[in-house]
């Protein structure tokens, strides 16, 4: 009998799940916070590399965790700043520069690590698991969900926070506008620009951390393109979220899932199927996510166009 | 020229790379009066006051207002003056409610919005003092225009203000919401409020206002006081000639039936009976109206015929043909032309430029595509033909259409349908916010439409507009139509009747 089907084999799995998903909850968090404002980042896979590898080397020089994470955001904000620049500005293509903001990422990790970190061939510290009391006591599901590490955790703290930016504070209510109608923004006193600025940059310092979180929290070693497509992953999570923070949430805990189960899938010797069908499980899931949510009826109206006051 | 006038706006100059919008402009306005701004389209009142709201900045020129020059250029100055201004084209969020359009840009950004429960209060007050009608918790998109309308005024007395401007309010109200919001504009005034307010229709200005400047060219060439002239004389100034008040017309000579509409029904998108068994015909030659108070279903019949709603039951046929649930394009392509009735919605592309907007529906057709390429040079020629027949004020062909002024670019959606060729027209509300100048062109345009034998059926909430063109007037209450009435002027009296649902002397029973 294949162990799939027992209780401690699904808390396990959620527990994955939810670990596993942390680098797309934060990129795909601060990705609805960019679209909201009307700016389409593409360039998420690229922010994340650098993320992911600024967070280790930080990690690498201090010997501290919180430094690692920290620069990790600010890695992600410097790409952020670049991608603004150039499309708020500049008003560049989106596209575009998101797609050049994604090989520069890519190309300039990689570079990097091969120049200082390859031949050292040591890791950094991973952040250690937490157990919250008498929730890690609850049966079956305790240790599995509630032994995780607090970036894990971290991650309702921050669906909460974005919650509250965007539909509580005068702050978010105008962002939302600049996706929408920017020039009801500009018509009443404040500048587009500033707004979009906001958004980029916060969407890129999560899009940092979840890179930082691959490196600090999960495995202990920058790898060439780590991230592995989770960036271009985000961006299906906020579609499929219908640009909603709860949902991008809960989408990402899906996809999640799918990685969860595709790392144990392999596992099961049972199972005659060769893992690279496994290992495409998440990707097919984001084709279908795509085909199943499609239209744009949720999308801001003015999601990449930039704005032109005149 | 007062001693110290409440505002004045001296010697404006403004250009868009090559293109004078503003060409020394001086306006003075008085405390307390309700100051009219007429122009033809493109003039530049719009211009002069986004101007004035510091939404554009100009290229040289100063405001004193009230008494002190006005840091130019920048909205938050205008708010904090307590200048207010509705825009021609609404500056509403869409997606948000009306509360948090009105609390937009309020205050500090890292403020929580939690006293949501005040804003609500203060708004309904508001309204009930005012009688707007307007709901907090609305959401924009759900609204009709003239909802939308009421929610713009409401959000500039919200901020409070001591200059209102109207930018064309009355262009999507109907008489009845018109006489409302004037009586609205002279309440503000005895409230010590002063008011611009800009209009292409002569009466409401002779009614509302207490001085008239005319623009011309991108100037302002006459202030007067309402008392020393008159309608005649302000479009002489407004056009630089004589416009015709009534046009000639001969008799029509209607021919074969060409639109025939059977036993229609349907609903609206909120699913409810919108139509109830409409029976018309339109023949070759004639000009039927459709008056009616505008949300009695006019709406829902020109997109039930256009193809853009679905039917319940009923038969609609082209020229003898069954068109019954075909599709727009399909419906199109009989020589059926559509000018609906919200241009930005269904009549242009905004980003697109004038010539792409002028092959919109034969953008694929000879001769304007070949091979399965754009024939670029025809489609140049055929639009500089449009612009130049309408008197479409632009650049060039290539300018983008979200950059002409509202008249203009309804203009344009007017000579791209015309010069279809059609033999349907179906059209609502024709001269939405068009110049006099530029609407007795086009009634006359349409009138030789229907001399040519086209079929056109023209839906109204103007009936000055219907009695100026049409041959019979079919009047809608309630999804249904009440009754007709030839289009002759002694019958005005019998059209209002029932447009209020009242028929010979009966109140039409509510279904
Ligand atoms: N952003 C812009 N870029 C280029 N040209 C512009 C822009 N905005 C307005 N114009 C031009 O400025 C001129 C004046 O426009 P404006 O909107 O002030 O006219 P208007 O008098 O309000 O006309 P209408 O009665 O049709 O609303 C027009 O010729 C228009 O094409
Ligand atoms: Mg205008």
């Amino acid at each position: 009998m294949l162990d799939i089907l027992t209780l401690g084999f699904l808390a396990t799995l959620l527990g994955a799940a939810w670990r596993l998903a942390t680098p797309l909850i934060f990129a795909s968090i601060g990705e609805v916070i960019s679209e909201r404002a009307g700016v389409l980042n593409i360039g998420l896979e690229g922010t994340m590399l650098m993320g992911a590898f600024c967070g280790f080397a930080a990690s690498f020089a201090t010997g501290s965790i919180p430094l690692g994470l920290a620069a990790g955001i600010a890695a992600g904000m410097a790409f952020g700043l670049i991608f603004a620049f150039f499309t708020i500005t500049v008003k560049a293509n989106q596209i575009v520069v998101g797609a050049a903001i994604n090989l520069l990422g890519l190309g300039l990790t990689a570079f990097l690590f091969r120049t200082y970190y390859v031949s050292t061939g040591r890791g950094v510290d991973i952040a250690r698991p937490v157990r919250i009391p008498w929730l890690s006591d609850l049966p079956f599901f305790g240790e599995a969900l509630f032994r995780q590490n607090l970036i894990v955790y971290s991650t309702v703290l921050v669906t909460v926070l974005a919650v509250i930016l965007l539909y509580r504070s005068s702050f978010g209510l105008t962002l939302r506008a600049v996706g929408d109608h920017p020039k009801a923004v500009d018509v009443a006193g404040r500048s587009v620009a500033a707004y979009r600025y906001g958004a980029v940059l916060i969407g890129t310092g999560l899009a940092g951390l979840g890179g930082a979180f691959l490196t600090l929290g999960h495995s202990n070693q920058f790898v060439e393109g780590i991230t592995s497509g989770r960036g271009f992953i985000a961006l299906a999570v906020v579609v499929f979220a219908r640009w909603s923070p709860v949902g991008a949430f809960f989408v990402s805990l899906l996809f999640g899932l799918f990685y969860a189960l595709q790392l144990q899938l392999q596992a099961q010797p049972m199972l005659n199927i060769p893992y690279q069908a496994f290992q495409a499980l998440p990707y097919l899931m984001t084709i279908v996510a795509l085909i199943v949510v499609g239209g744009k009826s949720a999308a801001p109206r003015k999601l990449g166009t930039p704005y032109d006051e005149r | 020229m007062s001693e110290r006038p409440f505002l004045r706006m001296d010697n404006i100059h403004k250009s868009f790379g090559e293109i004078i919008v503003s060409a020394g402009v001086t306006l003075e306005v008085e405390e307390g009066e309700i100051h009219s701004l007429l122009g033809e389209n493109g003039a530049g009142k719009s211009v002069l006051m986004s101007i004035l709201c510091g939404i554009l900045s100009p290229n040289s020129g100063q405001i004193i207002y009230k008494g002190r020059p006005l840091n130019i250029g920048s909205p938050r100055e205008a708010i904090r003056h307590r200048i207010g201004m509705v825009h021609q084209h609404f500056m509403l969020v869409p997606n948000l409610t009306v509360a948090e359009n009105y609390v937009l840009g309020q205050g500090s950004p890292l403020r929580l919005i939690h006293d949501m429960e005040k804003v609500h209060a203060r708004i309904r007050e508001l309204s009930d003092r005012y009688g707007l009608g307007v709901r907090p918790d609305a959401v924009i998109e759900d609204l009709s225009v003239g909802e939308q309308q009421r929610v713009e005024i409401l959000k500039v007395l919200y901020h409070g203000t001591d200059l209102l401007i109207l930018d064309e309010p009355t262009a999507v109200l109907t008489p009845q919401e018109t006489d409302r919001l004037l009586d609205l504009m002279r309440g503000l005034v005895k409230d010590g409020k002063t008011v611009i307010f800009i209009s292409h229709k002569l009466d409401e200005v002779m009614r509302v206002s207490d001085r008239i400047s005319v623009m011309r060219d991108c100037r302002v060439v006459h202030t007067t006081r309402v008392a020393d002239t008159d309608p005649r004389e302000l479009a002489r100034l407004m056009v630089g000639r004589d416009v015709l008040m009534e046009l000639p017309r001969a008799p029509a000579d209607p021919g074969d039936v060409v639109l025939s509409v059977e036993g229609l029904s349907c609903r609206n998108d909120l699913g409810l009976p919108a139509l109830r068994d409409i029976g018309l015909q339109v023949r070759r030659g004639e000009i039927v109206g459709v008056a009616g108070v505008s949300g009695n279903g006019q709406t829902e019949l020109a997109l039930a015929i256009a193809g853009l709603l679905p039917i319940d039951s009923g038969r609609l046929a082209l020229n003898g043909r069954d068109i019954t649930g075909l599709s727009p394009a399909e419906i199109n392509a009989r020589a059926f032309a559509h000018i609906p009735e919200d241009r930005h919605k269904m009549g242009i592309l905004m980003p697109l430029s004038l010539a792409e907007n002028a092959i919109l529906e034969r953008y694929d057709q000879p001769p304007f595509a070949a091979r399965g390429m754009l024939q670029r040079r025809r489609i140049a020629a055929h639009t500089r033909d449009l612009i130049a027949r309408f008197r479409i004020k632009t650049p060039d062909e290539e300018e983008r259409i979200a950059n002409l002024s509202g008249g203009n670019q309804q203009k344009l959606v007017v000579a791209r349908e015309l010069a279809r060729d059609p033999d349907f027209i179906l059209v609502s509300q024709l001269t939405r916010g068009i110049d006099i100048g530029a609407i007795e062109f086009i009634l006359q345009e349409m009138l030789k439409q229907r001399d040519a034998g086209r079929a056109i059926l023209l839906i109204s909430t103007e009936l000055e507009e219907l009695f100026a063109i049409c041959d019979r007037i079919l009047v809608m209450f309630h999804g249904q139509i009440l009754g007709e009435v030839p289009a002759d002027r002694s019958r005005l009296e019998e059209v209002g009747l029932l447009m209020a649902g009242q028929k010979a002397g009966h109140v039409a029973q509510e279904a």
